[in-house]
Formats: C-alpha cells, sequence, structure tokens
C-alpha cells in the first residue's frame, strides 16, 4: 500500500529522483499514518499502567483473601461484600457521608449560584472579587481543617466566643452527630462554594444578552431572571457541579480524619466517620480485600448518584419545555 | 436610575462581606501562628496577630523535616506538572488535528474514566507500588501522577479550537514532518492553555493529601503529610501546627493572588466546554 500511493501522489515537478521521492513519500505516509500514536502512546502506558489497570485490579482484589503480609491470596468470591453489607459500621459511614454531602452542596449550589449571578454583571475590581472566591480553594485541605478545628475549638474556638458572647452555651462541636457534621461541612463549603460559582459563572456569561435585555422589557426583577432565565440555560452546567460535588463529597477524607486529631473511627462513637475513612481505617489494618470492597460500594454508590442526577435532570428539562 | 446604582451598591456590599468571610479564616491562622499557646485562652480571643511567628516556625522545623518536606513538595509538583503539560501537550494535538484509527474510542475512553474517583484504584496501586519496592520514595508520588485524563482532555479541547487547521496544512505543504509541525507550530499554540493546566496540576499536586499520606514515611515527606504529622501528635499546640500550615500554604496563596487572573480564565474555559 505504501509502494503504489506516493507513485500516484508523487508531484511531477521533480523528475528524476524517483527512488529518493518514493522513499521520502513512504517515510511521509508513515509519519502521517503512525505519528499520531507515537503522540498519544506515552500517555495511555502511562495511564493504563497507574490508572486504568488499578482501577480493574481492585474488583479482582476485593473478591479474594487478600492481606499485605500474606503471599497467599483466597478465593472468597463475594465473602468480602457480604460481610461489608452486614457491618454496621460500613451503613454507618454511609450514612454520615451522606449527612455531611448534603449538608454542604445544597447550601453550597445555592450560593454558589447566587455570587455567580452577583458576579455576572459589569463590576468593578471583578477580578479581585474572583480571587478572593478562589483562595480558599488554594489553601490546601490539610491546612483547612487544621484551621477550622481551632476555630470549632470546645474552648477557645472563635465560633464558640461568638456563640457565648451572645449569652448562649458555647458547643461541643466534636461530640455530636449533627453538630461535628455541621463543622465539616462547613469547611467543605469554604473551600468550594468559590470553585462552583467561577463554573457557574462561565456558563452564564455564554448564555445571550437578548434574553435579559427582553426579560429587563417585560420588567422581571433581577431575582427572576435569576430563576426564570439563568437556571433553565446553565442547567447542564448545573448537573455538572452537582455531579462533580456528589463525586468529592463521597470522597471526603482529610476533615473526619484531622478534626478528629488523626482518630481512624472518626470520635469515639463514630459520630463522623465518613466511608473514605472506614476504608481508609481497614486499609491500615492491611485489610487489602475488605478494603477493596469498600472502594467498589463507593465507586457504585457515585454511580447510583449520577444515575438519579441524571434523571432529575431530564425530568426538570421535560416538564419546562 | 437611582434605583440601579443603590442595587450596585448592595452588590458591592454583599461581596465584600462575602470576600471577608473567604479570608477570614487565612488571616485567623496567621493570628494564631503568630501568638503563643497562653494569651489564646484568653477572652476575647486575639484578633491581631503577635510577635511569636519565626519562634512558633523553628519549633516547627525542630518538630517535623520542613526543609526537607519544601524541597520534596516543589520536587514533586514541579515534575508532575512539567510532565503532565508535555505529556497532555502531545496527546491533545493528536486527538485534535490528526486522524487516526480508535481516536474516537481513545478519547471517549479518557474522558469516561475522569468520573472515576481516585479510590477505586488505589489499593492496586499500593500493591504495585510495594512490588516495585518505591513505598517511601518519591517515585511513588510523581510515576503514577506524570499523566492524567484531564490534562488531555483540557489540551484537546483547547488545541481544537485554537490551533487552525489551515497553519498545519500549510506547514506539511511547506514539508514539515509531524513532529516539525508539534514543535514549530503546536508548543507555541499550545502556551497559553499548557501554562493554566501546569498551574492547575501544581496546586494540585502540592495539596494531595491521601495518596502521599499512603506511601510516604513522616521521615520522607511532603508538606501535607509534614503538617498532618504535626496536627496529630501535637494537637493542643495550635500556634506550632498553624504556623507550620501557614508556612506551607502561603507560598502557593501569594503565587495565586498574582497569578489568579490566568488560573480563574481556565478553570472558566474548561467549564464551558465541559
Amino acid at each position: 500500500m505504501a509502494t503504489r500511493a506516493p507513485e500516484r501522489a508523487a508531484p511531477p515537478r521533480r523528475p528524476g529522483g524517483k527512488r529518493r521521492l518514493t522513499g521520502r513519500h513512504w517515510r511521509h505516509m508513515v509519519d502521517v499514518k503512525a505519528s499520531p500514536y507515537a503522540y498519544v502512546a506515552p500517555f495511555f502506558l502511562l495511564f493504563c499502567a497507574f490508572g486504568l489497570f488499578p482501577i480493574g485490579y481492585t474488583l479482582w482484589v476485593s473478591l479474594h483473601e487478600w492481606t499485605l503480609l500474606d503471599d497467599e491470596h483466597t478465593f472468597v468470591g463475594l465473602e468480602n461484600f457480604r460481610v461489608l453489607l452486614a457491618d454496621s459500621y460500613f451503613w454507618n459511614a454511609t450514612f454520615n457521608t451522606l449527612s455531611i454531602g448534603l449538608l454542604s452542596m445544597l447550601p453550597q449550589l445555592l450560593l454558589a449560584l447566587w455570587l455567580a449571578h452577583l458576579l455576572n454583571r459589569p463590576l468593578r475590581a471583578q477580578n479581585f472579587f474572583r480571587i478572593t472566591l478562589l483562595l480558599p480553594n488554594v489553601t490546601s485541605v490539610v491546612a483547612v481543617v487544621v484551621i477550622f478545628s481551632q476555630i470549632f475549638g470546645r474552648d477557645f474556638g472563635l465560633i464558640n466566643w461568638v456563640i457565648t458572647s451572645f449569652g448562649f452555651e458555647g458547643v461541643a462541636w466534636r461530640d455530636g452527630t449533627l453538630s461535628s457534621h455541621v463543622a465539616i461541612s462547613t469547611m467543605i463549603m469554604w473551600r468550594w462554594t468559590g470553585y462552583n460559582a467561577l463554573i457557574l459563572l462561565a456558563a452564564m456569561q455564554a448564555v445571550p444578552r437578548e434574553l435579559y435585555e427582553a426579560a429587563t422589557i417585560d420588567g422581571a426583577s433581577s431575582f427572576t431572571q435569576l430563576r426564570k432565565v439563568t437556571v433553565p440555560m446553565i442547567r447542564p452546567t448545573i448537573a455538572f457541579v452537582v455531579i462533580t460535588s456528589t463525586i468529592g463529597s463521597m470522597q471526603i477524607f482529610a476533615e473526619p480524619l484531622l478534626f478528629g486529631a488523626y482518630t481512624l473511627t472518626g470520635g469515639q462513637d463514630r459520630q463522623y466517620q465518613t466511608l473514605s475513612l472506614f476504608f481508609y481505617e481497614n486499609y491500615m489494618r492491611l485489610d487489602f480485600g475488605f478494603s477493596s470492597a469498600i472502594s467498589w460500594m463507593i465507586f457504585v454508590f457515585i454511580l447510583i448518584i449520577a444515575g438519579i442526577n441524571y434523571l432529575l435532570t431530564n425530568r426538570m428539562k421535560g416538564s419546562i419545555r | 436610575m437611582t434605583g440601579r446604582r443603590v442595587n450596585n451598591r448592595l452588590t458591592y456590599l454583599t461581596l465584600t462581606a462575602v470576600a471577608f468571610f473567604f479570608t477570614i479564616p487565612l488571616y485567623y491562622s496567621i493570628v494564631v501562628a503568630s501568638r503563643d499557646n497562653a494569651s489564646l485562652a484568653s477572652v476575647p480571643p486575639p484578633l491581631f496577630p503577635g510577635g511569636n511567628f519565626f519562634e512558633n516556625v523553628s519549633r516547627v522545623f525542630d518538630t517535623v523535616p520542613f526543609g526537607l518536606a519544601m524541597l520534596n513538595s516543589v520536587f514533586v509538583a514541579g515534575s508532575i506538572s512539567i510532565s503532565v503539560m508535555f505529556f497532555s501537550t502531545l496527546a491533545g494535538f493528536a486527538f485534535a488535528k490528526l486522524r487516526f484509527r480508535g481516536r474516537n474510542i481513545l478519547l471517549l475512553m479518557t474522558v469516561g474514566t475522569m468520573m472515576v474517583p481516585t479510590l477505586a484504584g488505589i489499593i492496586p496501586l499500593y500493591i504495585l507500588m510495594v512490588k516495585l519496592e518505591w513505598v517511601g520514595s518519591l517515585y511513588a508520588v510523581v510515576v503514577p501522577a506524570l499523566v492524567n485524563a484531564f490534562g488531555v482532555f483540557f489540551m484537546t479541547q483547547y488545541l481544537s479550537r485554537a490551533l487552525p487547521t489551515e497553519l498545519l496544512e500549510a506547514g506539511r505543504v511547506d514539508g514539515c514532518t509531524t513532529w516539525g509541525l508539534v514543535w514549530h507550530v503546536v508548543f507555541p499554540a499550545a502556551r497559553p492553555a499548557a501554562a493554566v493546566l501546569g498551574m492547575l496540576t501544581f496546586m494540585t499536586a502540592w495539596n494531595d493529601y491521601m495518596w502521599p499520606l499512603m506511601v510516604l514515611t513522616p521521615e520522607n515527606p511532603t508538606v501535607q503529610v509534614a503538617l498532618s504529622t504535626l496536627a496529630a501528635g501535637y494537637v493542643n499546640d495550635y500556634v506550632m501546627g498553624l504556623a507550620g500550615t501557614a508556612l506551607g500554604t502561603l507560598p502557593l496563596v501569594i503565587v495565586f493572588a498574582f497569578l489568579g487572573k490566568h488560573i480563574i480564565g481556565g478553570i472558566m474555559q474548561g467549564a464551558v466546554k465541559g
């Protein structure tokens, strides 16, 4: 195939160098046909070795009794999953994860929408506001938790100082289920609201101006415009934000670990142990088969929530049109 | 008209209040980091920085190998960003502008895995590091992060918009090989997006926590691992914990304050296309 085609394609203005031309064109064909693979190959080799292969292999490990110290790995079928689904600590961690996820996501989404709406107009110091919105996101999770653990401290915390100065009793934030969930959700909201606001703002800027002009002529208030024009127009981006926040909230790890001063159980009564922390607790026991089963269940939960989210978005689209 | 002006004032006021709440925790961490532990117990708590910062910092250096941690983090985040920029530009160019069999399915696979949580593959990855005898060494943190699906997706999106096909064809007519095109046309065109990708990758790598915690030791940590050692072992020494936090966070925050405009542009561009 490579020998015939170049003959036909050879430009006639260079006769004489037929052998050279063939060689050159052969090289050209190889270049055009093969070099794309050379450009994607480094990415795919590394990606398969350290990205794709481990994901599949997790399922294999989860079907075995597998610890780091044993060379023998006995096949046990779905036993790890059976034990996991009967484990009340697992369901406790699932409850905590969902509770913290909801507590942080709903207010976060509303606040982000509102902030993006405020920024989506000609303002002075636009860049200043955007940068301050993203500052918390640049701060590392570890730093965020250390800072907020101080702020939510029982005895010398800033928040309890404000509460007690209004004459109320200070809260032992770590001890209760709800109070610890509120504290952890606050950390997540602080770190991610600005980021999500910027993503929503990007989508809002792509909404045609005429729609707002028409709405203004019809006398729609700013809030009505947000509700009736902006939100329907940027629904795909809202869905994107919800899905990525869901994936993030299923993997909350540093917050409960460091809020509890590095206890793997997430409080004495496991009141704020999340699924990722439950995974980490079992990983630290070197029980790799069981922890692989946990990480697969987390993956399944994400797929379920993403599916529900997809259905709801489609439903909403259907009802409005 | 006046209604509009009042409305605008309200907007500025609200945004300023939000900016205040978004920066106050960082400010307060500096207040605590520059005090001593006894002064935290006073009522009202200290609201302005004190003079103990450098003393607290020197205690951080006595407690954990913080200098080594900074060097390690700079090395890890630096090499990961350079590698991600390079390989993502190459693959992004191939996906955006070259025709080859299997292109769509490979791209789909790349985008599809962006939604898979990192946790899903972390145990086999650890087993792999044990087999390679990389546990405790920086290889374990750097090598698995040399490429990622997001980078390829990001560069594919950018190059399919920003790189004119006519320019590539003109280069071909002039007798450029594909590599020649990459070198003379693609790399210069990719530079703005690659810079943004590099900054985003640097931030992510610098702040990464769970995986370094799993494979590194407290003797050879990254900044985040060293900080968590401080937070775990010295629970009641708030001022030292927050001095370490300030030291590990502020360089990045300051760099961000200067380059933030570009990073934000990158995040927002990626979002519209995503």
